[in-house]
């Protein structure tokens, strides 16, 4: 039986990843073991680089918990995110990494469930998709 | 500023390959505003080759430096130390940095990371366009600032083409035809009457490209 359990590595953006896993917490729902919370003041703080650079020391996979589109605190700070994730996909699929380990995911504050339904399902994706085979632990 | 755009991925793989410890230059000039070969990009493509090579199980340790500008013999030997301790350098900066670090590490293979395209301008962001071709005989005092030679896809000096229409070029539909933005410009600024002086044709076997490497030198500036 396998026993790998992939790295998640979920940039927060506090105005909404954040209090959404906190609620996640309170509540005490499931949340996968192996998750690194990055809390970033806004998504649009999110350089395409620090994407790259968590698949490449171990993530094996990356979202980020972002404000719903036009309800960026900062105006459009969700709306740079999405093309430099855009541009870390066509940089992965360079690599020939799998396009599912990195992904956005818009919440609100009080998203806590979708939170943890999200990294759930993601961490159960992960598995079968195996281990990121360009990370450099 | 020279305008520039990263080379195939799967092209730069390919001549690293022999290679397991390299040197990753970038330039902080011009490759750096057109986000080609900056710090910043020179970072991603460092990561990006890494973990490509990581997936084939022959690593690639990459040191990464960025000068201020790569084309400038002392800013280039501030890379003296780095470059001694790799076994290639891929250079992100133009074509011009590339052939420095060439000319003053000649027991280094050199590989350049970018395509070096064009001189031109941010007309918004992420969008770059030609605006010279360095000529050697400008004359844009005569074409109302706006150059017929890097902008007009025939180089006509006297007029547009048949092909000009409702403003934009035959050539490229997207493009606004040259001729017409000179008129339009001349027509606001009330300079049309220059546009009645004939522009003879360029010798370009003199001061352009076609008689070999142009080289500029003033004997004041000589140490």
């Amino acid at each position: 039986m396998s026993t790998f359990e992939p790295k998640i590595v979920a940039f927060c953006c506090e105005q909404s990843g954040l209090p959404a896993a906190e609620m996640a917490k309170t509540l005490k729902l499931k949340i996968p073991d192996n998750l690194e919370l990055v809390p970033v003041p806004c998504s649009g703080r999110i350089e395409t680089l620090y994407l790259l650079k968590a698949l490449e020391s171990g993530a094996d996979g990356v979202v980020v918990f972002a404000c719903y589109e036009e309800n960026c605190r900062y105006l459009q700070g969700n709306v740079r995110l999405k093309g430099r994730v855009g541009y870390a996909k066509q940089i992965m699929a360079k690599i020939g990494l799998e396009q599912e380990r990195l992904e956005i995911f818009h919440v609100a504050t009080n998203s806590g469930v979708k939170f943890s339904e999200f990294l759930m399902q993601k961490a159960d994706q992960l598995r079968l998709l195996g281990p990121n085979l360009g990370k450099i632990a | 500023m020279i305008k520039a755009e990263q080379k195939p991925f799967e092209e730069i793989l390919e001549y690293l390959a022999p290679y397991n410890k390299i040197l990753l230059s970038g330039c902080g000039a011009c490759v750096t505003v057109c986000h080609a070969g900056g710090e910043k990009e020179g970072a991603l493509l460092a990561s990006a080759l890494r973990m490509a090579r990581q997936k084939t199980g022959k690593p690639l340790e990459i040191l990464e430096s960025t000068p201020a500008r790569q084309c400038e013999p002392e800013f280039a030997q501030e890379l003296s130390d780095t470059i001694g301790r790799v076994q290639a350098v891929l250079s992100v900066s133009c074509g011009v940095g590339v052939q420095t670090l060439a000319r003053h590490f000649p027991a280094t293979q050199i590989f350049p990371g970018v395509n070096t395209l064009f001189m031109g301008e941010t007309v918004e962001h992420g969008v770059w366009e030609e605006r010279c071709q360095a000529c050697g005989d400008c004359i844009l005092e005569k074409t109302a600032g706006i150059c017929p030679i890097a902008r007009c896809a025939k180089q006509l000096l006297n007029g547009p083409c048949g092909g000009s229409a409702n403003g934009k070029c035959e050539i490229k539909r997207e493009t606004d035809c040259a001729w017409q933005l000179i008129y339009d410009r001349s027509k606001s600024l009330g300079q049309l009457h220059r546009l009645t002086e004939i522009i003879p044709a360029k010798q370009w076997g003199v001061q352009s490209r076609d008689s070999g490497p142009r080289r500029i030198v003033r004997e004041d500036l000589k140490v």
